[in-house]
């Protein structure tokens, strides 16, 4: 957390959605990654923005970060190059990539309506829930203000 | 129903559209260089100075009696009264504008110094092409400029040019007639004296002519000047 | 005579071939997936820019003469009479955002200011990617995710916007970038969701694919468009309305309301920036064109089978200029919409009927053989034009005479 303002944070994050998006690419499953790219980048990284624009009053402050960004920077090469001497040293590279199952979205469409019924309507209700929700809250706002 | 709107919308501007390629009506726009339309006649834009004779620094009609330069408003007339006199159109002695100055950058074209101005002479001239490639200079006019013939005013509003030349018209005529009347009035006083002097002559018939003459020609004189 | 035509239709494919295959024995093996890839690419950056500049003189002076003005008609070749009717204009325009002062405010956040038309315009070209101008032109087939990729990259234009908006420390700025994200998420809706329609009928997300779903023929003459069914038509009119609003075009164009908040988002751009928005927003709206071609008027298809002598990337390109007079007509015709107005037609017109307009397409695809065309037809109708007519009820303004009480 080397950054001050909150937006700058919220397009980095936004630039994590992308590039994990960029990962389920390189797995193949491109369903996944354009949805990602579609809800997270199109979508939540909007929410997020709008909360802090919405939520913070006042200008942040420039004033300098309470951690100096190299203690951080130096923490995540650390990380970054253990994982990577591990993932060399470890036999994963030299198995022959097992071939990628035809995920099509017919089959997600119906593994969704079968397999994965009682997630995705659980889901759904939560989703309504909070919806309705929200709207209440909104409601009850405006009636305060009458 | 919902969208009809749109649709009337719609086949109106397909109308105008296809009506400003062969209908004169709808399309009204004048390509401004090339095709021109005639100046209206109360069209006004910038200040400009009547001259009468042939050589417009001799035949303005300012007299620089400076009333514009006073009543304008923003003040942007810029007069310097001349040391010596000349003749105007009357035949009077008058000053005339040694700099006369108009800086139309600031002019608001209100035509109150026309208004003001008791000689006829100053008037709002049509013009409006004065853009200039020197905003301070460029836009400071000067009486050379501004002077405009009385051809001039009575081509761009005929109507204002007839009533300012009838007014010059009745100026001229009550100053002939008043020269007139002061020439039969001097005629009649110099037969008075004549007359007077020759009864005089006639009663004392000595040389004393010239002393009772000059109180007599003394009143004779005064009006005319 | 058929194989002639056949040359013409595939000229650019065959081109690609043949630069390829010369390129193949003299360039290293690692560049050529490069080449190819720049192949593909430099048509789109070539035709779609130049469409753009094209559509920016001829937009002005379609508007001049639906207003009865002339418009540009000047600027032809510098230094001559050659006055080209105007068309010399966009040129000239190119060159001055060019050599123009790139003005920054002082309290600008100076790296997303600058970021933020670049991120506006790369998501923007790389929906181009997707679409197929011609048989066998497509840039990235996608088999599977073709419709999602579209949306997903469209989809993230949104940031770049909030980006240009709140990084210009600008009022007007950040009033345009919410209004323009407001108007954006709530369009989107609607407009996937009229796509949907076509997907459900096509039963793939591959854009080709949705193409040749309508290339079968009825009659014997008439290509099976979407658009010639009853869910096919209303998709199309609601994706259309969607779309200019995701474009950001009249009578949507609120974000950019020139008499409320000066430009929107972009006030504070200028020179080369300020281009690369109007080019954005402008390739935008021929991207949603594009799609909208492809959904529902028969991509690269000519809509009547005897008139397939013609390039099919000529028809696509035919019906995307077509595509974008029009939206220059309703420039021209309608005036610009309130907040709540825009709000309120997304929410309770827009997006009830494209869920109308989905269980119809759904009737449309079970009923399919079983029953009579006209039945069909008479269901699909009905199911469209009732609601239709109770939705739109809501929208009518009723215009009493006014009553001036000191004017009178």
């Amino acid at each position: 957390m080397s950054l001050r303002n909150m937006v700058h944070c919220a397009l980095s994050l936004v630039l994590t959605f992308a590039g994990l998006a960029g990962l389920y690419l390189q797995l193949n499953a491109e369903f996944v990654g354009f949805t990602q790219i579609l809800v997270y980048v199109g979508a939540v990284s909007i929410l997020i923005v709008f909360a802090i624009l919405l939520t913070r009053s006042t200008e942040p402050k420039d004033e300098p970060a309470t951690v100096t960004p190299w203690v951080g920077i130096s923490v995540a090469v650390g990380a970054f190059l253990t994982m990577a001497l591990a993932v060399l040293a470890s036999p994963v590279g030299k198995r022959l990539a097992a071939p990628a199952p035809e995920v099509s979205v017919k089959t997600l469409g119906q593994k969704l309506m079968t397999d994965y019924v009682l997630p995705l309507e659980v889901m759904a209700l939560l989703l309504t829930a909070a919806m309705l929700g929200a709207v209440i809250i909104a409601m009850k706002d405006k009636e305060g203000q009458r | 129903m919902l969208g009809t709107g749109i649709l009337k919308g719609m086949v109106e501007t397909a109308k105008n559209f296809a009506g400003s390629y062969h209908d004169p009506a709808r399309l009204t726009t004048v390509e401004y260089p090339e095709q021109r339309i005639a100046s209206k006649e109360n069209a006004r834009q910038f200040p400009m100075l009547i001259h009468d004779t042939e050589d417009p620094m001799k035949g303005l009609r300012c007299v620089a009696c400076q009333i514009c330069e006073k009543e304008c408003p923003p003040q942007c007339i810029y007069i310097v009264k001349s040391k010596d006199k000349r003749a105007d159109y009357k035949g009077q002695m008058q000053f005339y504008p040694a700099t006369f100055d108009i800086d139309i950058s600031v002019c608001m074209s209100c035509q109150i110094c026309v208004e003001v101005c008791p000689f006829e002479s100053i008037k709002m001239n049509t013009e409006f092409e004065l853009s200039n490639t020197d905003r301070f200079g460029g836009l400071l006019i000067h009486k050379e400029q501004l002077a405009k013939s009385n051809e001039h005013y009575r081509k761009i509003h005929p109507t204002e040019a007839a009533a300012s030349d009838a007014v010059l018209a009745a100026e001229v005529a009550k100053a002939q007639a008043k020269a007139k009347a002061d020439a039969e009035a001097k005629a009649a006083k110099a037969a008075a004296e004549a007359k007077a002097k020759a009864d005089a002559a006639a009663a004392a018939a000595t040389p004393a002519a010239p002393k009772p003459s000059s109180p007599a020609a003394a009143p004779a004189a005064a009006p005319a000047a | 005579m058929a194989e002639l035509f056949q040359a013409i239709d595939q000229f650019p494919v065959i081109l690609k071939h043949w630069l390829m295959s010369h390129a193949a024995g003299v360039l290293p093996e690692w560049v050529l997936p490069l080449l190819s890839a720049a192949l593909s690419i430099t048509p789109i950056l070539a035709v779609f820019p130049l469409l753009f500049a094209l559509t920016t003189v001829v937009e002005r002076k379609g508007l001049g003469r639906i207003q009865n003005r002339i418009g540009p008609n000047r600027v032809g070749i510098p230094l001559t009479d050659i006055r080209l009717y105007g068309f010399g204009q966009f040129i000239a325009d190119g060159i001055k955002s060019l050599i123009k002062e790139d003005v920054v405010p002082r309290a600008a956040d100076k790296v997303v200011h600058f970021l933020a038309p670049i991120a506006l315009l790369i998501p923007v070209l790389l929906t181009y990617s997707v679409l197929p101008f011609g048989k066998n032109m497509v840039p990235l087939d996608l088999p599977q995710t073709g419709l999602l990729f579209f949306f997903a990259v469209g989809a993230s234009t949104e940031l770049s916007v909030f980006m240009a908006g709140w990084s210009s420390r600008n009022k007007y700025s950040l009033l345009g970038a919410m209004r323009a994200i407001a108007q954006m998420v709530s369009y989107e809706i609607p407009l996937i969701l009229s796509s949907l329609t076509v997907v459900m009928m096509a039963g793939t997300l591959s854009l080709t694919g949705i193409v040749e779903n309508q290339a079968t023929v009825h009659f014997g003459f008439l290509h099976d468009w979407h658009l010639f069914t009853p869910w096919g038509f209303v998709g199309f009119c609601l994706f259309l309305t969607a779309a200019a609003a995701e474009a950001n075009r009249t009578p949507f164009d609120l974000p950019e309301a020139e008499s409320e908040i000066i430009a929107g988002y972009f006030t504070e751009y200028s020179g080369f920036k300020f281009a690369i928005f109007f080019l954005a927003e402008y390739l935008g709206l021929f991207a949603m064109c594009g799609l909208g071609i492809t959904l529902f008027l028969g991509g690269w298809l000519p809509p009547f089978k005897f008139l397939g002598f013609i390039p099919s990337w000529c028809w696509f390109l035919g019906k995307l200029v077509a595509l974008i007079l029009l939206f220059i007509w309703l420039r021209g015709t309608l005036p610009r919409l309130r907040t709540d107005q825009l709000m309120g037609f997304a929410w309770k017109f827009l997006l009830p009927m494209t869920l109308i307009n989905l269980v119809v397409a759904a009737l449309w695809h079970m009923s399919g053989g079983a029953v009579p065309v006209l039945v069909r037809w008479a269901v699909g109708f009905v199911l469209l034009a009732v609601p239709y007519w109770l939705l739109g009820r809501g929208f009518e303004v009723k215009f009493t005479k006014r009553e001036y009480r000191f004017a009178n």
